[in-house]
């Protein structure tokens, strides 16, 4: 493109007068003609530094074309220039006075940054005890004065946790059985004990899988919906404008929530369970077993005590990833990153506390013989 | 010949379902001039704007910036015209994970061929104008709401447009940087032409800056005044507009 005949007169030249350098700036200074004679201008102000800005054969300037010459002569006085350029002039001139480069960011240390995460962890795990004793004092606070607890935002928690996320529960639980039949029918095959593919996929689902994806169910689901909701409310102060009032924010905010995720998991980890046996059952059909064979392998097998146990489990399960949704939510600092970051940490953290958990109790039930 | 306005809105309409906000709103502003939305809470001022900026879409009339309609223009003309003006939103609206200079410097990178000293230098030179120059390294989640807002004025002013939108600019901020806000506003307009349309309900500000305003009224859906706010104050007989300066419950 062609410079326009503004763009194309403006120029700047270094002068010496009298043994005093003069930066003559001559045409329309403004951003196009800036970009294109910076390198320029700070070649001519790396010498002594310019005693005089030469602004008679100005035509105009704009901010950038006015940082240009004031970075390039920044001491310098104005010449020549009209009413309207020096003004321009005086006024960046000042506000560049008042605004002092930016540091470069501090260089990156090592051991002091593996210190800070250090501690910043510290901090977090000491907090995350508070908020659980907080809980912990909050729901011995509801069993003596039961009206603390909001049951209508109990039920309202149960609907989002547990009835919304009904048909989600079931397709994945349907499609894991399909997966576990199929999965499992091709190594037993080559044994002969294809027949035994429910006792393999039921113990499965009502130990392990069943709790274990419901739970990520509901950290992906629930737990990043927990933390993004108080998220928000802390970041619009109405967590604080609660404390305020004089109003338990443990007991409005948390409790319910808690009490909905626990109620809601075993439901959640039963309807797992269930699309899962019928989702194996169907594939059983098809490898030629009947219905009666894959209910008389699973009645022989399974015990009341696999299915309560991971009942159980998922309850536990409900609990810590609703703490751990409240917790970052309520947690959540300042600015427009704050809520995503608590949905991540509520996921991330619900999703790892309710492994590592599930392998604690796998230990324990080992122990106990369940 | 008259100079062509830098506005030209002819019987604007905008309506939310079927619920108008305003109606045969008509106006023209012209170069170089403080040009005031103002009327009460929820009569649809920043509304206005927004439909102006092509942000609302319009139930009828035309609108029309610096001589073009932005509806009726292709993508790469709207990025051409969006290019030559600012907006200041109500909250600020900075980028949340960008230092103050970053968020200034960044239509600078988008539109221009300035290296990064250079833009770093203007985006120190427009902070400091709006008194931030000692908060340039700061993220916007470590100022205050007022804070925000002078950072958004000084990112609309970044490309040094000929037309600022400045939505409620001194809503929330203390007198003296008020005042010192009206006074940036009036000094840019004379030493660059720069034309402003300011939404704003504060008295003070409107007389001291303002050189024609609109009054908008959320019961009459549309504009019930027009001309220079302090000629208003003194001669309107209006009802909703004496009420409106002299600061009297309705």
């Amino acid at each position: 493109m062609d410079p326009s005949p503004d763009e194309a007169a403006a120029q700047i030249e270094a002068q010496e007068e009298g043994g005093r350098r003069v930066l003559r700036a001559s045409g329309r200074i403004d951003t196009e003609a800036a970009a294109r004679l910076w390198p320029e201008a700070m070649k001519a102000a790396a010498g002594a530094p310019f005693a005089a800005l030469e602004l008679s054969g100005l035509k105009g300037i704009d901010s950038a074309g006015a940082v240009l010459l004031l970075t390039a002569a920044p001491d310098a006085e104005f010449r020549g220039a009209t009413e309207q350029a020096a003004a321009v002039l005086e006024r960046t001139r000042r506000a560049l006075g008042t605004a002092p480069p930016v540091s470069a960011p501090t260089r990156w240390r090592p051991i002091t940054a593996i210190g800070h995460a250090t501690v910043e962890r510290a901090r977090t795990a000491v907090a995350g005890i508070a908020f659980m004793g907080e809980a912990v004092v909050t729901t011995l606070r509801v069993l003596t004065r039961p009206r603390l607890l909001r049951w209508s935002e109990v039920l309202r928690h149960l609907d989002e946790v547990g009835t919304r996320a009904f048909p989600l529960t079931l397709l994945l639980g349907f499609l894991i059985g399909v997966i576990l039949a199929y999965q499992s029918s091709i190594p037993l095959r080559r044994f002969g004990a294809e027949v035994f593919v429910p006792n393999l996929v039921g113990i499965s689902l009502l130990r392990e899988l069943g709790p274990l994806l419901a739970g990520v169910v509901l950290a992906g689901r629930t737990g990043s919906a927990f933390a993004a909701e108080l998220g928000t409310m802390t970041v619009n102060e109405e967590v604080d404008a609660l404390k305020i009032m004089g109003v338990d924010a443990t007991a409005m905010l948390v409790l319910p929530r808690l009490v909905a995720a626990t109620l809601a998991m075993p439901v959640l980890a039963l309807l797992m369970n269930v699309a899962g046996l019928a989702g194996m059952t169907l594939i059983m059909g098809t490898l030629g077993y009947p219905w009666a064979s894959v209910q008389n392998q699973l009645q022989q097998w399974l015990s009341l005590q696999d299915l309560f146990g991971g009942l159980f489990k998922a309850a536990c399960f409900g609990l810590v990833i609703a703490g751990i949704g409240c917790r970052a939510g309520l947690s959540a600092g300042r600015g427009p990153r704050a809520v995503g970051d608590a949905a991540t940490a509520a996921v991330v953290g619900g999703i790892v506390a309710i492994v590592a958990m599930d392998g604690v109790f796998a230990v324990l039930f080992f122990r106990l013989g369940i | 010949m008259a100079e062509e306005p830098v506005i030209r809105a002819e019987g604007l309409a905008v309506r939310f379902g079927s619920r108008t906000i305003f109606k045969d709103v008509t106006f023209d502003v012209r170069r170089g001039e403080i040009f005031v939305i103002l009327g009460g809470s929820g009569c649809g001022k920043s509304t206005l704007l927004k439909a102006l900026i092509g942000l609302v879409p319009l139930a009828a009339g035309h609108a029309w910036l610096l001589g073009e309609e932005l509806a009726a223009e292709d993508d790469a003309a709207r990025r051409a015209l969006l290019r030559r003006i600012g907006v200041m939103w109500q909250s600020g609206a900075l980028f949340g994970s960008m230092t103050l200079a970053e968020n200034i410097e960044l239509p600078l990178e988008e539109h221009t061929d300035l290296p990064r000293a250079a833009r770093e230098a203007v985006a120190r030179s427009k902070l400091g104008l709006v008194g931030l120059g000692d908060a340039a390294g700061r993220l916007p989640a470590e100022i205050s709401g007022g804070m925000a807002k002078r950072a958004g004025i000084a990112r609309a002013m970044a490309l040094d447009p000929p037309l600022l939108f400045l939505d409620e600019p001194s809503a929330g901020l203390d007198p003296i940087t008020s005042a010192g806000l009206d006074k940036l506003i009036k000094d840019i307009a004379r030493d660059t032409g720069t034309t402003f349309v300011v939404v704003t309900h504060e008295l003070q500000s409107i007389l001291a800056i303002g050189d024609r305003c609109i009054m908008l009224d959320k019961d009459a859906q549309g504009m019930i005044a027009e001309g220079d706010p302090r000629r208003l104050k003194a001669e309107s007989t209006q009802p909703t507009v004496r009420a409106f300066f002299r600061r009297e419950a309705a």
